[in-house]
C-alpha cells in the first residue's frame, strides 16, 4: 500500500541520524533552582496555589488550572517554594513563575487516586487527565482534556496517535516509540474507552519502520486500532495535513478537528495520559532531543519540567564551538534563543544547536515568481502574494487569499531561491488580523 | 552568552537552490545549443554572443550605479538575458545591433520596471521584437553556407518540402540558438530534471500548438508537416527556455497550463494568418501581458476549502 500523504510540503536534510540511535537518559536537574511558568498552554494561566517558602512534594499541584481551558502545574521536585516571580521563558520574555528550591531529596507527593480503568466512568477519566495537567505536548500545549470533551463524543470516529515527528532533528517521539511502544498502545486504548464509535490509527512516517513493525505487531490483537504509514514528508505531522492523509477529510481554520469527527494527540501527551489514568502520576517530565551540529554528545533526554535548558546543554558535552543559532525545538518550528537560562516546559520538545546559521548568510532578493511556495504550501496559499501584501498591510485582500489559514509551518521560506522571509511577513500579517478582530468584537 | 548568536524567526534551515543557481543551472542548459550555433555560423556567431553577454551585464552594472541601486549582476540574471538574446539574432547581425538590443532589453524592459522580478515581457524576446522593428531586413535575413536562403518554415509557406533530419540536427538557415532542436532538447530535459521548469507550460504549448496547426494550418494532420513545423521557427527553444522564464509566467499550476495554451495557438495564428512564417517571439509576449490576469483567474481554492484534492 503506498504511503498516505497531503498535497505540497517539503524534504528537508532530515539531520535525525546525530540521535535516532541514542536511549533515552534519563537527567537529574542539576540547576538547584527549578522554574514553572504558570502559562505553559494555551488558555488561561494557571493561578498558584503555594506561597513563597511552603514545602512542596515531587507530583504535588503548585497551580491550579484557571477556568476550563486551562492546566494544572506540578513540581517535579521536592523543595521550597522560593517565590512566585517573573521569569524568562522559552520565548525570551519574562512571565510570572513559580520557583523552587531543589531539596535533592526527590520526596514522592501521593499519586492521584485511581481506579482500574473498566470501573471508572468516562467522566472520571476525563476529570483525571485533567487533573494531571496534561497539554498537547507535540508543541501547540492546547489542553488535552479539552481536546477530549467535544460537543459530540458519539460522532468521534476517528483518535489519531499523531507519531509523524517530521520536524527534521527531533528523535524524541522516534525513541518513546522505540523504548516505551506498549505505553503508547495503551494510551490509544484508555481514549478508545472515552468514544465507542471510534477507531485508533496511530499513524507513523515512513522513515521509521522499525516503529511501524513493532507498533503493528503490538497491535495484532487490536481489532479498533490499527497502523497507517505516512510519507515521509514535512509538514506531514501538521493537524490538517495529518488528517487529510489518513482519513481524507479536509479542515480549514475556521473547524476543529472534531468537526472532522477526528482527535488527534502527540505520541508523548498519549504516554501522558497512560502514566495519569493508570499510575495515577501527573505531568511532570517529558523527553527532549538535544541535537544539532553544534552540540558535542547529542542525546535525548527524560528531564524534569523546570529543569534549565543549561543543564541539558552541559549534559550533552556543551557546543563544540560557539554556536551561531540556538534554536528551542526543530529548525522548522522552533524559536530561536538569545538566552538559554530559560526552563523546560510541558511543550519543550527539543534544544537545536547550529554552529552557521543559514537565515542570515542568504540575503534577501527580489521575487522571481518562481512558484516554488505555490507547490510546497500544504494550506494551498500563494506565499509570495500574502507577504506582498503583507508589506502593504492590506487587512482585506490578505483575508481574501486565504492568508488566515496559513498553518505557519515554514515551508514557503524554507524553498524560497530569493530567501525572502515569507513566514514571517504572513505570520506577522495574521497576528496583526487575528488580534483586531478581538478587538473588534 | 556570545555576541556571536543569531535570532531570527523559523524556519531556521534554509534549501540550497537559490536565484543565481538556478541561473547557472539555465546558462548550463543553453550551452549545447550556444555551442552548436558557433560550430555552424562560425566566427561572426562567437562575436554576437559574447558582445550580447557582456553589455547586457555592463548596462545592467551601469544602469544601477547611476541610479544608485544596489549591484545585482551576481544573480546571473544579465548573462540569461543576453545568451537568450543572441541566440535569437540572426548569425549574420553586427555587433552593434547586438549592443542596441541589449540595452532595450536590459534598461528600457528590466530595469525601468524595477529590475529582476518585475518586468512585464520577457526582456530578451522584447529586445529581438525591437530589433525586427529596427532592422527588419537585416534580422530576416538567414544566411546558411554562405548562401542566403529562406529558413524551412518559409519553404513549407512555399510549398517545398523539407529535410526533417536536417532540421533535427540543426544543418538549416536560422538564428544562432534555434535551428539545432536536438541541442534545445538536451538542454531542456536538463531543466526539467533539475526542476528548473515545470513541464506545463511546454507540454501545454507545443500541444495546443499540434492541435491548432492539425485542424487549422493548410498542411493539416500530416506528420512530416506537424513535425517541422515543431522543429522550426525557434518553436522548441521558445517552449522550453523563453515561455518558461518565472518572472513572465504565471507563478499557479493551471495558470501555467493556460498561458501554455495561449502561446501555442497564438503562435499557431501568426504562422496559419501572419504574413510572416514563425511568430513565436510575439506569441510568448503578448502571452506575458495576460499573465496578471491569468493569475487572476487561477488562484488555488486553499486547503480545507476545496484545494486539497
Amino acid at each position: 500500500m503506498p504511503s498516505l500523504t497531503f498535497k505540497g510540503g517539503i524534504h528537508t536534510y532530515d539531520g535525525k541520524d546525530l540521535t535516532k540511535d541514542k536511549k533515552i537518559v534519563d537527567l537529574l536537574p542539576s540547576t538547584n533552582e527549578l522554574v514553572y511558568p504558570l502559562s505553559q498552554h494555551i488558555g488561561a494561566p494557571a493561578k498558584p496555589i503555594v506561597n513563597a517558602g511552603d514545602r512542596v512534594l515531587r507530583g504535588q499541584k503548585i497551580a491550579e488550572a484557571d477556568g476550563f481551558v486551562s492546566a494544572n502545574i506540578y513540581s517535579s521536585v521536592s523543595g521550597t517554594v522560593k517565590g512566585i516571580e517573573k521569569r524568562r521563558t522559552v520565548q525570551q520574555t519574562m512571565a510570572e513563575s513559580i520557583v523552587i528550591q531543589n531539596d535533592d531529596a526527590y520526596e514522592e507527593a501521593p499519586p492521584i487516586p485511581v481506579k482500574p480503568i473498566s470501573e471508572m466512568t468516562k467522566e472520571e477519566v476525563i476529570g483525571i487527565i485533567r487533573e494531571a495537567g496534561i497539554i498537547g505536548m507535540g508543541g501547540a500545549g492546547f489542553p488535552t482534556h479539552v481536546k477530549l470533551s467535544p460537543k459530540d463524543p458519539g460522532k468521534i470516529h476517528y483518535i489519531i496517535a499523531n507519531c509523524a515527528e517530521c520536524e527534521p532533528y527531533l528523535t524524541s517521539d522516534y525513541r518513546r516509540m522505540i523504548e516505551e511502544p506498549e505505553k503508547l498502545v495503551a494510551g490509544v486504548k484508555i481514549i478508545l474507552c472515552l468514544f465507542e464509535h471510534a477507531k485508533g490509527i496511530i499513524a507513523v512516517e515512513d522513515n521509521k519502520p522499525d516503529c511501524i513493525r513493532i507498533l503493528k505487531d503490538l497491535c495484532i490483537n487490536e481489532p479498533r486500532i490499527s497502523v497507517k504509514v505516512l510519507k515521509t514528508k514535512y509538514p506531514q505531522g501538521s493537524e490538517r495535513q495529518l488528517i487529510y492523509a489518513v482519513c481524507g477529510r479536509a479542515i480549514n481554520s475556521s473547524m476543529l478537528p472534531a468537526d472532522a469527527g477526528c482527535i488527534v494527540n502527540n505520541v508523548d501527551t498519549i504516554v501522558a495520559i497512560y502514566h495519569a489514568v493508570i499510575e495515577g502520576r501527573p505531568l511532570m517530565e517529558r523527553i527532549v532531543t538535544v541535537t544539532g551540529d553544534a552540540v558535542k554528545y547529542p542525546q535525548n533526554y527524560r528531564v524534569y519540567t523546570g529543569t534549565c535548558y543549561d543543564d541539558l546543554i552541559d549534559a550533552s558535552g556543551g557546543f563544540k564551538s560557539p554556536p551561531q543559532k540556538i534554536i528551542s525545538g526543530g529548525p522548522m518550528m522552533g524559536f530561536a534563543l538569545f538566552d538559554t537560562h530559560v526552563p523546560v516546559t510541558k511543550s519543550s520538545s527539543a534544544i537545536t544547536a547550529f554552529l552557521n546559521d543559514p537565515v542570515s548568510d542568504t540575503p534577501e532578493s527580489a521575487c522571481i515568481n518562481c512558484g516554488r511556495c505555490v507547490e510546497a504550501c500544504p494550506s494551498r496559499l500563494v506565499p509570495s502574494h500574502l507577504a506582498n501584501i503583507a508589506e502593504h498591510y492590506d487587512e482585506d485582500r490578505f483575508t481574501a487569499l486565504n492568508g488566515l489559514e496559513c498553518v505557519e509551518c515554514g515551508c514557503c521560506s524554507y524553498i524560497c531561491p530569493a530567501g525572502r522571509h515569507l513566514t514571517q511577513e504572513i505570520k506577522m500579517m495574521r497576528q496583526t488580523v487575528l488580534a483586531n478582530r478581538r478587538k473588534n468584537k | 552568552m556570545s555576541d556571536n548568536i543569531k535570532v531570527s524567526a523559523s524556519p531556521h534551515i534554509r534549501s540550497r537552490m537559490s536565484t543565481s543557481r538556478i541561473m547557472f543551472l539555465v546558462i548550463i542548459s543553453l550551452l549545447p545549443a550556444t555551442l552548436y550555433g558557433i560550430y555552424q555560423f562560425g566566427y561572426n556567431a562567437a562575436l554576437i554572443v559574447a558582445v550580447c553577454i557582456a553589455s547586457c551585464v555592463v548596462f545592467e552594472y551601469v544602469y544601477e550605479k547611476l541610479m544608485k541601486l544596489p549591484v545585482t549582476i551576481g544573480d546571473l540574471s544579465a548573462i540569461v538575458t543576453g545568451l537568450l538574446l543572441a541566440l535569437n539574432l540572426p548569425p549574420t547581425a553586427t555587433w552593434w545591433m547586438a549592443c542596441i538590443g541589449c540595452a532595450f532589453s536590459i534598461i528600457i524592459v528590466k530595469m525601468l520596471f524595477g529590475g529582476l522580478g518585475q518586468n512585464f515581457m520577457n526582456p530578451a524576446l522584447a529586445g529581438r521584437c525591437f530589433l525586427v522593428i529596427c532592422f527588419t531586413a537585416r534580422m530576416t535575413n538567414f544566411v546558411y553556407d554562405g548562401i542566403s536562403s529562406a529558413t524551412p518554415l518559409a519553404n513549407i509557406r512555399d510549398g517545398q518540402s523539407v529535410d526533417l533530419m536536417a532540421m533535427f540536427i540543426g544543418r538549416i538557415p536560422g538564428t544562432i540558438g534555434e535551428v539545432s532542436t536536438a541541442a534545445l532538447l538536451i538542454g531542456a530535459i536538463l531543466l526539467i530534471v533539475t526542476g528548473i521548469i515545470d513541464f506545463r507550460i511546454p507540454c501545454a504549448y507545443i500541444g495546443s500548438f499540434v492541435v491548432f496547426m492539425g485542424l487549422v494550418s493548410p498542411g493539416g494532420w500530416d506528420i512530416t508537416y506537424l513535425a517541422a513545423q515543431i522543429c522550426g521557427g525557434g518553436l522548441i527553444l521558445g517552449a522550453f527556455f523563453m515561455a518558461t522564464d518565472y518572472v513572465t509566467s504565471p507563478i499557479t499550476k493551471t495558470g501555467r497550463v493556460l498561458f501554455g495554451i495561449c502561446c501555442g495557438l497564438l503562435t499557431g495564428v501568426f504562422r496559419v494568418y501572419s504574413s510572416s512564417a514563425e511568430g513565436v517571439s510575439y506569441a510568448i509576449i503578448i502571452s506575458n501581458l495576460l499573465v496578471p490576469l491569468i493569475e487572476k483567474i487561477t488562484l488555488p481554492k486553499c486547503f480545507g476549502k476545496g484545494g486539497e484534492v
